[in-house]
This record gives structure tokens, C-alpha cells and sequence, in this order.
């Protein structure tokens, strides 16, 4: 076990080396910021000077080959101005100027993505395992069935235009009520002076509950069609049948026996949900106007700022690929069938 | 069990003798997988739907008078009329020539990035799960590779910075290049499983090259779960071209799409809602009725996946 979570953890060095080249050479192949910059300017009616584009291609190490950026890009080792080097934890230069820093911008934002995409996470593992496993027991009944449509129904929901309706459905409420339980817009409330930890937690949660159960629907599709499948697999399977024939209660055989092997395979889906999540907060945060890191993904890939998408693509890939690596190992842990030695 | 020479019927006596009575039509497979389909109400019912919509987007246009251009002469921000069955925006669009134009994009994009999925994946599939050794090895690692980061987001690092506006083909082309992946992995399973039966080794026996042995023994094999691929690939692909276009990385104005339209009518959800439903409900109707057909479809082509027959 140990050797093989040490195998399994030193994969993870050639995969993100390879994942930091692929993302390099897709963006810096497909975007061209000074190309962008030199229109913007066009665009104001003042273009910019000889000079003005070579500092620009200098500050921005577009003056160099695309394999030495690269290299600079990922180590930061070289002749360079102190800003780039995504080993040492820099991210590189913006377009914006030197005063914007991007790893500093990435980092205040992290936990607002994170809380978002946690939260939507659990959100649709616990919808979903409940229903699917309701509606592998009750197989081919009205529940089934119903449940069955609202997955697919989820499943084609475009998320952004049930953001925009949950948001009404929100505002709604509220009028209702008198007061403000849903928050429709950002993350937080801008003015917190006065407030203690409480206040705090209540206008954070009062923020996240909209775009939360936003983000967890397709999940949730997801997961409450696949938990349904596996507990079929398992229910029909002769081990089940043996435990109803020894005389076991149907209480037991469902807890003890079914539930516990059906939820095994579900922990792969952990990892597809978390990048499928990553895409959908993107859309969330622009519905429901956070400033997280999808957002600013966004933004950034407006203004080609080839340096901040770069880091932003990386950040999202480093969070699948440790999804990715937890899943595994507590499959090693939870399923006394697979054996690593 | 062995093949017995005198078959016995189902109370284990000698058959009948008048042998014509008891044989019974020959199907083909694609008759018994089109009656198999067919039981599937909601799945015959999802395409009946689906069909209206293509009519709605690829023959509405001729017949409709107003196209999603503006117009001077349509009335701005009317609600819902005969003239205009779906309004009009402020600015004087015909909001029901904007959506046909919208799901017209969204069906082209949809069939060419499941057409593209589905041969890509079938190609990479096929040759690494036959061929094996380093060339697996190297198309397997490039698959783990671009699954790490998220695939919306890498279309859209792609789309983005495509300038001057991208159009239906392509969000497409893009979108198709980026979805193969998994589904390949899907193939190249089915495939190492194939490889090893014994037809594979009668063809190599009788000297069929590679490319013969994938083109005709290997991916008829693998037909049905490319259908079911291509069907699931169209419903995510519409919903991923509308999200980008929601994030105006997609199709550009003064083109239209459903994402776009819905981009446009945010703010106008409460006072104007004309303008906000059609577009969100039609790309719901395309992916729901395309995600039915594609369960019906793999009840049909693959019995064994039901465990209770119905």
C-alpha cells in the first residue's frame, strides 16, 4: 500500500509537466496579447510607437522563442525580471501593467471558486446518492420514473439560463418574506463594517445558496444516474441474494451489504464532477456576478492576457489531478477487492 | 453447450413435423434494433419533438418573413403577438427569427461536433486498443493529458482567442477537438476485448492488414456505442456551444445564437420575459429530447445493458 501511494503520488510530477506544456503551447499558439494590445490602441486612435511595442514584447518575454518562454514560463530560471517562474509560485507578467500582479489576484480569489465548487460538490454527491439509491430500490415505479425525468431534465439544463431563473425564483421569495434571504449578487455583502463571525457566516451562506444548488445540478444528474445503475449491478447480484436468504432483514441487506459496495464506484465520478464543476462555476460566477476564479478566467481571456489564463488553466488542472490522486487512493482503502502489492 | 443435431422444442419432445409453422420472420439487425427503439415511448416521443424542432430551424426560415437581422420596420419591445409570436427586442428584432436562427446554429454545431467526436474516438480507439505497445501507451497518456484540465474552459482559452468573432463551424471544429477523449477510452476498451476473439485471429490468419481488420472487423463491432457516443456528444455539445456563447466567446453578433440570446435578455427577464424563455426552453427542449433519444437508442442496441426486460 505504501508503495504503491508513493508510485502513484510521484505520477503525479510527469502528468502536470505534461499537462503545463500542453496548456502553454494551446494558449500561447492560439493568443497573441501584443497583437491584441497593438489593435486595442488602434482602436483608441492612438497606435503605439516602435518602442512602445518592444518594451511591451520585453516585458511580456515576447521577444523570446516560444520553447525558451516555456522554460522561463515553468522554472523562472534565466535572465528575467523577477515576475515569472511558475515553480517558484509566480505566475508571469499581465498585460495590464506592472502593477497588476497575477498570482496575488489568483490567490484572493481561490477561495471564493473554492467554496462555490466545495459546497456544489457535496451538494450533488449526497442529492445524488440518495435518489439514485431510492430509485434503484423502487426500480420501474412512478418514484423511478419521476426521479429518472428530473435527472435527465437536469442533465439538458443550460446552467446559466437556471441561474438566471433561480435568481428570480430567489428574489421572489424574498419579497415574499419581507426580508433578504437569498443574496442574488457576489459572493459577500461589499459593506461589512459591524459585522461579528456570525453575521458573517449567515451573509456568506445567504450568498452561496443560489449559485450553489445552480452548480450542483449537473452533478447531481450525474451522480443520481450512475448510483442508480451501480445499486442495480449490486442488488442483482448473488451475494444480495444469499444475505435475503440467510434470513438477514431487508434493512440490513440494503446498509450493510448493497449500499456499501454500490457507493465504491461512485467515487471515480469525484474527479470527473470536480473538473465538470470548475467549468460550471465559470458560468455561475458570471450569473450570479462573483468575483472567483471563473470570473476572472474570463475576463483575463478577453484582454489575451495569455499569462493569467495560462495560470488559471494550470490551477484548475493541479486541483483535477490531486481529485484525481485522493480518489485513487481511497479506492485502495475502501474496496477490499483491489489489491496493489 | 454443444449443437444438437435434432433440436427439441421448449417441453424437450422432437419438433413438429410440419416445420413451416413453427419458423418464424426473419429480422435483420437493424429491424430488431429499430423495434426495440420503438417500444421506448419516451424516446420515439423525444425524436417526434426533435424532428419539429430541425423543421422549426432549417424550414422556418424560408417560411417565416422576418430572418435575425433588424428590421426598421418591426415595432421595438412588443410582447408576444400574431404578428410576432415571440416579440420583439428593443432594438426591432423578430424574436422568433432570432430563435430559429439560434437553434439552427445550435443543430449544425451539435451534428458536427458528434460527427467529429465519434470518428476521432473511433479512429485513436481503435488503433491504440489494436495496435498496442508504445503507440497505446502514447495515445493513452495524450488522452490522460488533455482530461486533466477542464474542458469548457479549454475550449474557451481556444474560442477566446480566435479574433474578429468565431462562427458556427468554428465553435464547432473547437469544441470537437476537445471532446474526443473519453470516448476514445471507451473504444479502445471495447477493442482490446475484441481484438482477442477469435474472428480478429482468423482474419490476420487469412492476411488482412491492419486498416482492414479496424474497417471491417473492428468498428462495425463498436457501431453501437458510437451511435450512443455521438447521440450523447450532440447534447453536451449544445449545451457547451451555448455556454460560450453565454460567455460571449462563441458565436459572434451580428450572428445569432440561443446562448447569446439569453446573454442579451438578462436583465430584461422580469419586464421583458419574451425574451428570455424561448431561447433558454428551446436549448433545454434540444438536449432533453437528444439525451432521451440516446438512452432509447442504447436500450435498443445493447439489450444486455437492461437487466429486467420490460
Amino acid at each position: 500500500m505504501l508503495v504503491y501511494s508513493v508510485r502513484r503520488l510521484l505520477l503525479v510530477i510527469p502528468i502536470l509537466l505534461a499537462a503545463s506544456m500542453f496548456v502553454f503551447l494551446l494558449v500561447d499558439l492560439s493568443g497573441d496579447p501584443i497583437a491584441e494590445l497593438i489593435f486595442q490602441a488602434e482602436a483608441t486612435g492612438e497606435p503605439l510607437s516602435q518602442e512602445a511595442i518592444e518594451g511591451l514584447e520585453k516585458r511580456l518575454y515576447y521577444d523570446r522563442s516560444i520553447p525558451e518562454r516555456y522554460w522561463l514560463w515553468l522554472t523562472g530560471l534565466g535572465p528575467n525580471n523577477g515576475d515569472i517562474g511558475l515553480l517558484q509560485g509566480k505566475f508571469g507578467p499581465t498585460v495590464r501593467g506592472t502593477a497588476f500582479d497575477i498570482g496575488g489576484e489568483i490567490s484572493s480569489r481561490l477561495w471564493t471558486t473554492l467554496r462555490l465548487v466545495g459546497f456544489a460538490t457535496i451538494l450533488s454527491i449526497v442529492l445524488g446518492i440518495i435518489t439514485g439509491v431510492i430509485s434503484a430500490i423502487r426500480q420501474y415505479s412512478k418514484l423511478d420514473h419521476t426521479i429518472t425525468f428530473f435527472g435527465f431534465l437536469a442533465l439538458s439544463m443550460p446552467v446559466f439560463w437556471f441561474g438566471v431563473l433561480i435568481k428570480e425564483v430567489g428574489i421572489t421569495i424574498n419579497n415574499l418574506l419581507g426580508f433578504r434571504l437569498f443574496a442574488t449578487v457576489g459572493s459577500q455583502s461589499t459593506v461589512r463594517e459591524g459585522f461579528t463571525a456570525w453575521d458573517t457566516f449567515v451573509d456568506i451562506m445567504g450568498h452561496l445558496a443560489l449559485p450553489t444548488i445552480t452548480l450542483s445540478l449537473l452533478g447531481y444528474a450525474v451522480f443520481s444516474r450512475f448510483q442508480r445503475a451501480s445499486m442495480l449491478e449490486v442488488l442483482n447480484s448473488d451475494y444480495i441474494r444469499l444475505a435475503r436468504a440467510k434470513g438477514l432483514r431487508n434493512r440490513v441487506v440494503m446498509r450493510k451489504h448493497a449500499l456499501r459496495t454500490a457507493l465504491i464506484p461512485v467515487l471515480t465520478l469525484v474527479t470527473l464532477s470536480i473538473a465538470g464543476s470548475v467549468d460550471g462555476a465559470v458560468l455561475t460566477e458570471t450569473v450570479f456576478q462573483w468575483q472567483g476564479l471563473g470570473r476572472y478566467f474570463v475576463d483575463r481571456l478577453k484582454d489575451a492576457d495569455t499569462f493569467a489564463v495560462m495560470g488559471f488553466l494550470m490551477l484548475s488542472g493541479t486541483m483535477v489531478v490531486i481529485a484525481n490522486l485522493v480518489a485513487d487512493l481511497l479506492y485502495a482503502v475502501l474496496d477490499p477487492r483491489i489489491r496493489y502489492d | 453447450m454443444t449443437d444438437t443435431t435434432t433440436p427439441l422444442d421448449q417441453d424437450g419432445r422432437p419438433p413438429l413435423p410440419d416445420a413451416e409453422a413453427i419458423t418464424t420472420k426473419e429480422r435483420s439487425q437493424l429491424q430488431l434494433v429499430t423495434r426495440r427503439f420503438f417500444r421506448h415511448k419516451l424516446a420515439v416521443g423525444s425524436l417526434f419533438v426533435l424532428l419539429l424542432v430541425f423543421a422549426f430551424a432549417f424550414i422556418g426560415p424560408e417560411l417565416w418573413k422576418w430572418d435575425h437581422t433588424l428590421h426598421r420596420e418591426i415595432p421595438p419591445s412588443q410582447p408576444p403577438s400574431l404578428a410576432h409570436p415571440f416579440g420583439t427586442t428593443s432594438a426591432g428584432h423578430d424574436v422568433m427569427g432570432m430563435v430559429m436562427r439560434g437553434t439552427q446554429q445550435s443543430l449544425k454545431v451539435a451534428l458536427t461536433v458528434s460527427l467529429m467526436t465519434a470518428a476521432i474516438a473511433a479512429l485513436v480507439g481503435s488503433i491504440a486498443g489494436l495496435l498496442g505497445r508504445w503507440i497505446d501507451g502514447a495515445l493513452m497518456r495524450l488522452v490522460d493529458i488533455i482530461l486533466v484540465v477542464p474542458p469548457l474552459a479549454l475550449v474557451a482559452a481556444v474560442a477566446g482567442n480566435v479574433r474578429g468573432g468565431s462562427t458556427w463551424y468554428a465553435v464547432a471544429l473547437i469544441l470537437g477537438f476537445f471532446t474526443w477523449p473519453v470516448y476514445s477510452r471507451i473504444i479502445r476498451g471495447m477493442v482490446l476485448s475484441l481484438r482477442e476473439q477469435e474472428f480478429i485471429e482468423a482474419a490476420r490468419a487469412m492476411g488482412a492488414s491492419n486498416v482492414r481488420i479496424i474497417l471491417r472487423h473492428l468498428l462495425p463491432n463498436t457501431t453501437g456505442q458510437l451511435i450512443v457516443t455521438a447521440t450523447i456528444v450532440a447534447a453536451t455539445a449544445i449545451l457547451a456551444e451555448a455556454g460560450l456563447s453565454f460567455l460571449q466567446l462563441g458565436i459572434q453578433p451580428p450572428d445569432t445564437s440561443l446562448g447569446l440570446q439569453v446573454q442579451n435578455a438578462m436583465s430584461a427577464m422580469k419586464t421583458r420575459p419574451w425574451l428570455f424563455y424561448p431561447p433558454g426552453i428551446m436549448i433545454l427542449i434540444i438536449a432533453l429530447t437528444i439525451n432521451f433519444i440516446g438512452d432509447g437508442l442504447r436500450d435498443a442496441l445493447d439489450p444486455r445493458q437492461t437487466m429486467v426486460r420490460r
